[in-house]
């Protein structure tokens, strides 16, 4: 069972590889970087949500802190790209940790009600410390990451690179979930009390999972920054963190790869949508960019009332009933 | 006598205005199987919270081979090899059964969240350890057919039995059961109680809470009755059904 993730790895790993020669037009593969890096955000917000029983919506506030933290250290004080990124990492798992001690004592709604709260401030902060942040006007001319000496100034370089850190990412998690952590974090998500009497320091893993889903989200901020060399407070607003929310539970909560499904479809749902429109107006059809909202939306409500366990549920049952299907003809063909 | 394993001394829990344990006083004998029986709301459950730190005592002190465990927390009453069950059952329904006992290794194994992510499994020593042991544990409990089932798919029984297994995988010196028995069938309780005495050859002491008085009759070296948080009788299973006191508050003529 446990390989069969790892081939997983492998598998993306050569999609990744052949997509630039399939796809040729810089705007498409920049749309794949952004899908890298809600896909890194996603799986540390799966890992919390999914796998410990943790909901956050406050994930686009690491995601910001994580941007800001390189844009800042990089512009204002002249530092690498490479130690902002871990500075920033550093910085979120720390305001994580003091958010995430006295959040954590909360359950359900009442953990979603503070971390929306905290998303919310740290997006204020973005807006009105304008000395720091530079307010909404934002901060641009980040530099560009340099990788071994290879400078990701292209997005197909770029692409490459983010989608490395995503199957390290992917990595990571997978290794963290089949272990004793990973089994500890499924438990507390089943049964806090069965947990504990079996000796998981459940507040102790919760807060832990809680900032190290933090840092993925601050790494995912940073090559943001780096990759589009400006950043404003907009994409770090609450309609993010319930994006990312969102991309996890449509993915399917409960397994890491219904968070990569989730967070890969909603990214490029939007540009699927916007070619619709294009259809739409040439075939006479006055279409309006409003209504993308409408479709994005019932497909969201269709998949969440026939599919609650996610995209990665209904993929296994469509898998699991196309198996019985040829077992069924199997049989009749022999008898 | 034989050395007490735990002992419960004065001990009191108040919920708000309510009373739940009045300065109750249990004794447990190592290497005993001690029931603690009682009318509904007389505070059995109470005591087992008590003593695995889920809830916090009001007054009193509970002692574990003679060191004073009281207050400690849940995972830290583990590490000192207590294990218990719960009255309504809590297995992991999410995952396999083997893997709910894997979790019963928690305090047997030791890589924590870095090593543990930057290792894959199948490179790590421990992760077989605990997949054997845990496979052991379920031979034990009478489960091993079922280690790939989903463990919330399971009936009850088997879901009482595999609560059993994953205690074990603790390697408890003291196992709390909390009514194993409730929900089973005639059958199935016969068999639970077959299983209680098992382990109680694997030199593990046993504080069982139950109603079923043929079972508690059956396999208890030592009977206490609560009724009201209070200890209302205590002696051998022959001594507790002839005691008046406990046959007009509970046993019932």
């Amino acid at each position: 069972m446990d390989h069969r993730n790892y081939i997983g790895l492998v598998i993306i790993a050569v999609i990744i590889a052949f997509i630039p020669t399939l796809v040729k037009n810089d705007y498409y593969i920049g749309i794949l970087v952004f899908t890298a890096l809600n896909c890194l955000t996603a799986l540390g917000l799966c890992l919390l949500m999914g796998y410990a029983g943790q909901i956050s919506l406050g994930h686009a506030a690491f995601f910001g802190l994580g941007a800001y933290s390189t844009a800042i250290l990089t512009v204002n004080l002249g530092w690498s790209p490479w130690i902002a990124m871990g500075a920033g990492a550093c910085l979120t798992a720390v305001i994580a940790l003091i958010i995430g001690v006295p959040a954590l004592r909360l359950k359900g709604h009442y953990l979603a009600m503070a971390t929306l709260g905290f998303g919310a401030i740290v997006n204020i902060v973005f807006v009105a410390a304008v000395g720091l942040t530079g307010g909404p006007s934002g901060i641009s001319g980040i530099p560009q990451l340099n990788f071994l000496g290879i400078e990701l100034n292209t997005d197909k370089s770029f692409f490459y690179f983010s989608w490395a850190v995503v199957i390290l990412g992917l990595f990571l998690a997978l290794n963290l979930i089949h272990s004793r952590v990973g089994r500890g974090l499924r438990a507390i998500h089943d049964s806090q009390e069965a947990a504990s009497s079996l000796g998981v320091n459940t507040s102790k893993y919760k807060i832990k999972i809680f900032v190290l889903s933090a840092a993925y989200a601050s790494v995912a901020g940073s090559l943001y920054a780096s990759f589009i060399n400006y950043i404003d407070p907009g994409p770090f607003d609450v309609m993010h963190s319930v994006l990312l929310v969102v991309m996890v539970a449509v993915g399917g909560m409960h397994n890491i790869w219904g968070a990569m499904i989730g967070a890969v479809l909603l990214s490029i749902l939007p540009e699927f949508l916007s070619a619709l429109s294009d259809y739409f107006g040439g075939i006479g059809i006055a279409y309006k960019s409003d209504y993308d909202m409408l479709i994005y939306g019932g497909i969201l409500l269709v998949i969440m009332l026939f599919l609650p366990g996610g995209l990665y549920e209904g993929i296994q049952r469509l898998l699991q009933a196309s198996r019985n299907l040829i077992n069924r003809f199997k049989m009749r063909a022999f008898s | 006598m034989a050395q007490p394993i735990l002992q419960l001394i004065d001990l009191c829990k108040n919920f708000g205005g309510v009373v739940a344990l009045d300065h109750l006083n249990i004794q447990v004998e190592k290497g005993s199987i001690t029931s603690i029986i009682g009318p509904n709301g007389a505070g059995k459950t109470t005591i087992f919270n008590l003593i695995t730190g889920i809830v916090n005592r009001s007054s009193g002190k509970v002692y574990y081979n003679n060191e004073d465990i009281s207050g400690l927390k849940p995972h830290m009453i583990a590490e000192k090899q207590i294990a218990r069950t719960f009255q309504n059952v809590q297995v992991f329904p999410q995952m396999t059964v083997l893997e709910n006992v894997m979790v019963g290794r928690h305090v047997k194994s030791h890589l924590g969240f870095i090593l543990s992510s930057l290792i894959p499994p199948f490179f790590r020593i421990e992760e077989k350890r605990i997949r054997e042991d845990a496979h052991q544990c379920l031979s034990i409990a009478g489960l091993s057919h079922l280690a790939q089932k989903k463990a919330g798919s399971l009936p009850l029984g088997n879901q009482r039995q595999l609560e059993i297994a994953r205690a074990l995988a603790v390697e408890p010196k003291l196992l709390l059961l909390d009514e194993p028995a409730s929900g089973l069938n005639s059958r199935e309780t016969y068999n639970m109680g077959k299983l209680i005495q098992k382990i109680k050859e694997m030199d593990i002491t046993i504080v069982l809470v139950e109603h079923d008085m043929e079972l508690v009759m059956d396999i208890s070296d030592k009977v206490n009755v609560v009724n009201f948080g209070r200890s209302l009788a205590s002696g051998d299973p022959s001594e507790i059904q002839a005691n008046a006191d406990v046959i007009a508050a509970y046993l019932g003529t």
